[in-house]
Formats: C-alpha cells, structure tokens, sequence
C-alpha cells in the first residue's frame, strides 16, 4: 500500500519537474530552429545565434550588464558581509530593517522610489544609476547568507582563538573569515546572478542611456519575437549553468548556502 | 569599551550610510510625493526653483502658500475611483490564486524530496531552483512560445476544443495565462521552505502515530500538516507578495485585460507621468504587503505555537 | 605565593547575580576543581580567569598582578573547551600550532614543539587530518594538546570529558591525571560530575548559587560535608533530620524524632537544641537482621526493608525506620553465592560507628 502511494506521488512530482524544464528546454531547442516563427520545426540552424553576435545593440546591452554585474557584485558583498557581520554581533534596530524591507518587497517600489530619486538629484539615468539601484537590493541577499553562515558557526572558535593569543582582528582574519568564506563567495555569485537578471529595477532606473539584456530581451518579445531572443536565452542559460559549476569547485557549501 | 564603540560603527556604518541613501531616502521621497501635485511636464510640481535675478536657488514654498504645493487629492482619487481598488482586489486575487495553486504543486513535491535518501535530496532541491536560476524574463518568454496561437500546445488544445465544437481560445494575453506564469515564477519560492521545513521532521512522530492507531490521512493531517504550518506560511509570503507587485508577467502575458496593480504604477510613472498618483499606488501597495507580511508572521507564530 | 587568586569577585548579568562574593585561591601545580549544579557560577568563574568576563568588582591576581581588563589574548591561560573549538578548516598540526604563530615563535621551532606535543598525546599520525576526521577522545587530545603547547600559567578545562561516553570518560581521567603530572601545569577544571571532581582534583571548591559552599580536599568533602547541599550534591547520602540534645565527653547525642537517639562527633557551633542534618553515607551502614550489640561507640536503628535494587557488584536496600523515614544502605555481593540477603518488608537492624555519620547545621 505504502509503495502504491509513494508511485503516485513520484508520478505527481515527475510532472511538477517536467512543468519546471519543458518550457525552457523548448525555448532551447527553438534557437536551432529554421524558422522565424517557434512553431513547427522546419530544420536545423546556427543562423540566429551568427545573427546574434552581429547584433550590436545586443553586444552592447551584454557589455552593459557585465559591467553593471561585475561592479554589484563587489560592492554589495563587501557591504553586506559588514552588514551580515554587524547583524550577527549587534544588537541593531535600523540596520536589520534596511537590509531586510529591499528583499521583502515588491521590486517595483524600489524601482519607483528610485527613479523619483535620481530624477530629482538631476541624474541621468544611465550604469551608474543602475549599478547604485543594484546594490541597494544585493546587500541584503549577501547580509542573509554571511549572517546565517555565522549563526552556523560555533562561537567558541573565535574564543578559542582570543584565549589562543589571538587579537579580535587576527581572530577575525585567520577563524572567522574564512569559516564564513564559503557564504562570502555564495552571497557574491547571488549578487552578480541577481543583478545580471535583474529586470524591474533595471527598467525603472535605466532610462535610455544604458540598455542591459534582459531590457533588450523585454524589447524584442514585446515587440517582435524572433528566435534570436531564443539564442540569447540559451546562451544565458548556459552562463548561468557555468557559474553554478565553478560555484560547486570553488566553494562546495556555497550552493547549499545559496539554497 | 571605545574601540568596541568604533569597531561597531566602522562595521555597520557603511552599509547603513549606503542603505539609508539608496533606499530609505528614496522611499521616504516616494511617499512624500504623494502628497505633491504632478509637474506640467510630468514629475513634480517642484518646491524650489532658481530666481532668475539672483541665480541663487530659493524655496516657492511657505506657510501661506502650501496648499498650492501640498494635496491630498491623490488620495481621494485613488478612494472615490472605484477602478482602481477593483484593480487592487483583482491583483489580490490573482495573487491569493497563483499562492494556493504554488501550495498544491509544491506540497508533495516537497514532501517527496523530505523522504528522499539523504544523498539524493541536495541534487533534487537543486533541480527546483535551477530554473529559478534562468533568467525571469526567459522563463516568461517561454510560455509566450508554448501559449502562443502558432505553438503546438495551443493548436492541439483548439483543434481538441474544435471537435466538440467550442471555438477557439486564446490562452497567451488571457487570465488563465497570467496565473500560469505568475505560478511558473514562483513555485521554488513555494518548494524550498516547504521542504526546509518537512526536511526537519521527527519521522518517529509518524510511527507513534501509527502506533497509536492513525491511519495514512489521520498522520498527515494531525501530524504532517500542523508542523508544517510554518513552511507553509513562509512560502505563502514568499509567493503571495511579489506576485501581488507583479508588473512584468502581466505586461507580457495578460493582454489589456490582464493587467495587475504594478502595471498601473509603471503606467503612471512611465507613460502618463503623473507621479503623485502613481507614488498613492505605490504607498498603498507597500501597505499591503506590510499588512500581509505581519499576518503571516503573527500566524506564523500562532501556528509554530499550537504545533509544539 | 598563591599562583592564582580570587579576591571577593562579583559578576552579575542582569537581574541575575553569577558569582557572589568569591575569593579562593590555587597554588602552582595543583590540580583544582570548581564543581557544582548547572548554573551555579563556574563556568562564569572560569571565563573570568580565561578574560571572557570581567569581574564586577573583586580581583583575579596571576603570579601576583591583578588582570582586571586584560585581554584573553594577553593572558598567560588556555582554555580547553566543552565543544574543544578545534579550527575546522585546519590540520591537527595547524591547530596546534596555532598559539605558538600568535606568540610569533621561529617556523622551526613551531614544527618542534607541535611535533612534541602530538607525540605526548599520542596523535603524531594525525598530524595532516582535519578535526572532522577525528573521534571524539582524539578531539579531546588534540584541544589539550593546543592548549598546553606554549606552556600556559594556568590550564582551564571547561566541562572537557563530558562530550564523551562513560568508558571513554574513564580512559580520559586516568589520561587527564597522568598528564597533569607529567607537564606540572596548573590545572582549574570546571565540571558538573562530582565523580570526576573526586577522582581528578588535588581541591575541590563546591559551588552553588555563585558562592562557595565547601573548599577541601575530596576526603574531607566527601566525608565530612559542611552543609545539606554538599553532601547531598556529592555522591550518594541519607540526610536525617535531628535535633542536638547533649554534648559530653567528645560525643554528641542527636535525637532523630520518631526513631531515637543518634551519636556523632561534635561540630563547631552546634549547642544543645541545634537543629539541622546527620548525614550518612550508605556505605558506612552495616545492615543485617539481627546485629550484635557491639561496643558503646555504635548507633544501632531498626527497620523495615522497603526496595531492593540488585546492582551487580553490591545490592541497595532502602530501609524504612520507625518515623518513615528512608534509608539508603548497600551490601556487597562479593562473598555470597545469593543475589539477595533479604526481601521486602524483611525487619532488620542498622548500625554504624557514630563517627561515620556527620552532622550539619540547618
């Protein structure tokens, strides 16, 4: 009876996961597609992604959001490991709700709030506007995973190392820091994930001086699907995929913390 | 004692100063303007200008003039209009719908991946998220090429319809196709606290309540379910809030009569440039979800409670 | 010159007062045991010596200098602890090593002394491992190892053995001891088991509610307890309630209501109508049915027998007196052939040399 039971319901499960893949496996296999239109398949073909590179607002909106990825990622993992750090140690009323509201949210109202922001400090919109946005928003991811990387800890290392002859600061370099390493480098790699997908935020602080990829992909399906859109999703996919294995070389707990 | 002081400040210090600047001025800003009326060219009516005389910045308004700067207007608006807290009740809806169904989906997935042998369960939670970690406009394009009216899904669906002699449908730019997707989205924010919580599970608890004479349903619904009362409010959140700001899938998706609350605030911001109404909209949202995120917390707690 | 000295140290958290009023102090190599219930201000003590905690007000004096306000780091004291907080993500080596690279000692003498050091705990093949491939007595080894390498003052010991299971513990006693005795280091040891701090310790301090409430060697504790608490606290003890009605002649005669008179030695400031406690150990009471009358120097008591627990090596009666009063008494096994001497509700005789029993003031 038991085992009945459990069939069915691996059965139900085998279609929730076939639910969560066959729409992006389709979106792949349509970028080999022959045919402008994702209907029927007509033949195999690279010509989307030669198109794909010859796009130069294309090329220039991957650049973009590299740049703008690249740039989060670093500023907000230093500043939310202080954060996830501070949180951890002190006893803090505001800062916990600063790091907190941005992820609990809807993404549009900070993209609003912002926008309000750099117009009426004259900004243009443009990377810089986007990258400072996108911190805002990262700190947070990075804070949570640094901090619950340190409640993980046991508190006596560090003790262990102050009774050892350790001062806080050596205590901190040499126990601590890379102890919590692995929720660094994850909190890092969620950043520039969160940041090269971001797509709310983005379209609200961008305005037409900087374009990113998943701006230029809102565009095109918008407007008029092509099956180019299919190729820079697929190669998106695969960067992604890349990044999840380097993640699991360089810092095996780094998925688990990520999850 | 003072270098403790100085450590806490060099600590928390910058990403409070960063997060002060970058999020709550802004907010604070946003929430202002709802009480400001729209510029003659979109934005804000401004509050200083430069006198032409003097080349210095001065402030237009004062105590005797406020009224024309300051306005609860918006307010009214959003009160006496009653498409607009339609709009919200079906954002609400839509949200509440796309919660339950990520719930149903989720619940045994979850479950399973709980009973699962131990070596096996990190690569099936990795299998749920890994969509999740494609981009969020790919996967909303995904069901625009498998809802689309040219797609295989579409046709065998119209042609099944057909038979029976029902008209065709449209399912991309319909409701049906916005809950889709808004499920499709976030259904591992569904999955991954679920089985968080199922994961931690004295299996024991099961035994005895068989022991004791509860037969498969009886363990589920008196064991199973209450203790996962926490998971099952968490994803709730998870799921429930940011569908309920939800602009894109709506605005890809939903067609004219699909649209949510988000697509009206991006509709005021962007398009119609009134940003007094569209800051209501959005300080009327933000109210929601705090609504929403102290209910589910109390509950949480309340159902954590009556677990142990 | 005491090595270490407590004057009159307070530390309160809160509401709560941890450690009230406590002054003692250790000599150099002695092996001393701060033992009391969970709660009772060791652990808060012993973090005070390490410099986890200041005192409220009161000294600690090491080697005669107050280190009110120095740093953990700048104290000549390891810590050995409960969880052995060995570093996860370094070797056995690495760890031990670890205070020698604070204390900036040359790289070739580091290798020396962590050589050393892991050859005295018998670890030098794990020297490359990682703490998680360890077991737990191996743990244990190497947390005192890296405590003890630089050749600290004082070695403090928080509750270190009682991750580890019963046999185990055992093996780690006699260890404990041994290697005590070899490095001639200090050692405060912070536990919860009075077994341990009776086997262990050259000292005891018997600690409850944030005071000392005994401070002696393990005989005099265990024998002669200066209070209910200790005696109840250490080891198996019958407390009966008695009543001082004569002093003479280096005896005292305690009444026990309901039962009848009882002899114990004279304790200071216990006068003629003294209230308080005749505590007994079980195994000082001879129990049979019917018992000789011995000389004068015997208390003698009848009873019923209430429970017998049959425990392998001796077997526990549970004697009933005549006020309903419980007993504790203990037989050994050795010479009979019989699992039991007698069965429930059996009558039997009680005796004792009068100065077995010891008497405490309420």
């Amino acid at each position: 009876m038991h085992s009945k039971q459990s069939k069915w319901l691996w059965g139900a499960a085998g279609l929730v996961y076939l639910f969560l893949y066959l729409p992006l496996i389709i979106v792949v296999v349509y970028s080999f597609n022959d045919s402008k239109l994702n209907a029927e398949w007509v033949g195999f073909t690279f010509k989307w992604y030669e198109i794909l590179f010859n796009d130069a607002q294309m090329l220039t909106a991957a650049r973009n959001t590299l740049i703008i990825g690249l740039v989060t990622s670093v500023c907000s993992t230093v500043l939310g490991t202080l954060a996830g750090v501070a949180m951890y140690k002190y006893k803090l009323r505001l800062l916990p709700v600063l790091v907190l509201t941005p992820i609990a949210i809807p993404e549009i109202l900070m993209g609003v709030s912002l926008l309000i922001f750099f117009v009426m400090l004259n900004m243009t919109l443009g990377l810089v506007s986007v990258t400072l946005s996108h911190i805002a928003f990262c700190i947070g991811f990075v804070a949570i995973v640094v901090r619950s990387r340190l409640q993980g800890m046991d508190e006596s290392l560090v003790e262990a190392a102050r009774d050892l002859g350790a001062t806080p600061v050596q205590a901190f370099r040499l126990v601590t820091l890379p102890l919590i390493m692995p929720g660094i480098i994850a909190g890092a790699l969620m950043a520039f994930t969160l940041s090269i997908d971001d797509f709310v935020i983005t379209f609200f602080t961008a305005g037409a001086g900087a374009s990113t990829l998943p701006l230029q992909i809102y565009s095109m399906i918008r407007i008029a699907v092509t099956p180019e859109v299919n190729a820079i999703s697929t190669l998106l996919m695969l960067l992604t995929l890349a990044l999840i294995v380097i993640a699991s070389k360089v810092a095996p707990g780094a998925i688990k913390a990520q999850s | 004692m003072r270098n403790n002081r100085l450590a806490k400040w060099l600590i928390s210090g910058p990403p409070l100063l960063y997060l002060l600047l970058f999020f709550a001025i802004p907010s604070a800003i946003m929430a202002f303007a709802a009480f400001r009326f729209p510029g003659d060219y979109g934005g804000l009516l401004p509050l200083m200008d430069v006198n032409p005389d003097t080349g210095k910045t001065e402030l237009l308004i004062n105590a005797a003039n406020f009224r024309e700067f300051l306005t609860l207007e918006n307010f009214a608006r959003f009160f006496q209009e009653p498409v607009f807290f339609e709009l919200f009740i079906k954002s609400f809806w839509y949200a509440g719908l796309t919660t339950v169904i990520c719930l149903v989906l989720a619940y045994p997935l979850a479950w399973l991946i709980a009973r699962s042998p131990k070596k096996h369960r990190d690569l099936l939670v990795l299998l749920v998220i890994l969509p999740f970690w494609s981009n969020f406009l790919i996967r909303v394009y995904s069901w625009m090429i498998i809802l689309g009216p040219q797609g295989y899904f579409a046709r065998s669906i119209n042609a099944v319809l057909g038979v029976i002699g029902v008209g065709p449908v449209q399912l991309l730019f319909s409701h049906f196709a916005v809950i889709l997707v808004l499920v499709y989205v976030h259904l591992p924010f569904m999955v991954l606290p679920l089985y968080a919580n199922l994961e931690k599970h004295d299996m024991n608890l099961l035994d005895a309540a068989q022991d004791l004479g509860a037969n498969a349903w009886q363990r589920f619904w008196r064991i199973t379910w209450p203790l996962s009362l926490p998971g099952v409010w968490a994803g709730a959140a998870l799921v429930f809030i940011p569908a309920l700001g939800m602009f894109a899938v709506p605005d890809l998706v939903g067609g004219t009569d699909g649209i949510m609350i988000g697509n009206l605030i991006k509709q005021q911001f962007l398009d119609s440039r009134d940003w007094p109404f569209g800051s209501v909209l959005s300080i009327m949202l933000t109210l929601a979800v705090l609504m929403l995120a102290g209910l589910a917390t109390l509950i949480g707690r309340g159902g954590k409670r009556n677990a142990l | 010159m005491a090595l270490l000295e407590i004057r009159d140290v307070v530390k309160t958290f809160g509401d709560f007062t941890a450690v009230n009023h406590v002054s003692l102090s250790v000599e150099a190599g002695e092996f001393f045991t701060l033992l009391g219930p969970s709660g009772c201000g060791k652990t808060t003590l012993l973090r005070m010596l390490a410099g986890f905690e200041q005192p409220d007000s009161g000294q600690i004096l090491l080697d005669g200098k107050n280190v009110a306000g120095v740093p953990p780091e700048k104290r000549p004291v390891h810590t050995v602890f409960q969880s052995y907080a060995l570093f996860p993500h370094m070797t056995v080596a690495q760890n031990i090593a670890f205070p020698l690279k604070m204390a900036r000692v040359p790289q070739a003498d580091i290798k020396a002394r962590v050589d050393e050091v892991l050859d005295d705990v018998r670890l030098t093949q794990f020297a490359t491992r990682f703490p998680h491939e360890l077991s737990g007595g191996q743990r244990q080894r190497v947390a005192i190892a890296r405590a003890l390498v630089n050749r600290p003052r004082l070695l403090l010991l928080d509750e270190p053995l009682s991750a580890l299971d019963a046999k185990l513990r055992e093996e780690m006693q006699i260890e404990l001891i041994n290697l005590q005795k070899e490095v001639g280091i200090t050692f405060v040891y912070v536990t919860h088991d009075q077994g341990e701090a009776l086997a262990l310790s050259h000292r005891i301090a018997v600690m409850n509610k944030g005071q000392v409430a005994q401070l002696d060697v393990p005989e005099t504790i265990y024998s002669y307890p200066n209070s209910r608490f200790v005696a109840d606290f250490i080891g198996q003890c019958n407390l009966l309630d008695a009543t001082v009605v004569a002093i003479d002649d280096g005896k005292m005669k305690l009444e026990i209501e309901g039962v009848g008179i009882a002899e114990a030695l004279p304790v200071a400031g216990a006068a003629v109508g003294a209230r308080g406690t005749l505590t007994l150990r079980p195994e000082k009471i001879k129990l049979g049915a019917s018992l000789p009358a011995g000389d004068d120097h015997e208390v003698h008591f009848k009873g019923k027998v209430h429970d017998c627990l049959f425990l392998g090596d001796v077997t526990i009666y549970i004697v009933e007196l005549d006020n309903g009063t419980l007993v504790e008494t203990m037989l050994p096994n050795a010479a009979s052939g019989r699992a039991r001497f007698f069965d429930d509700n059996d009558q039997v005789e009680l005796a004792w040399r009068f100065d077995a029993g010891h008497f405490v003031l309420a």
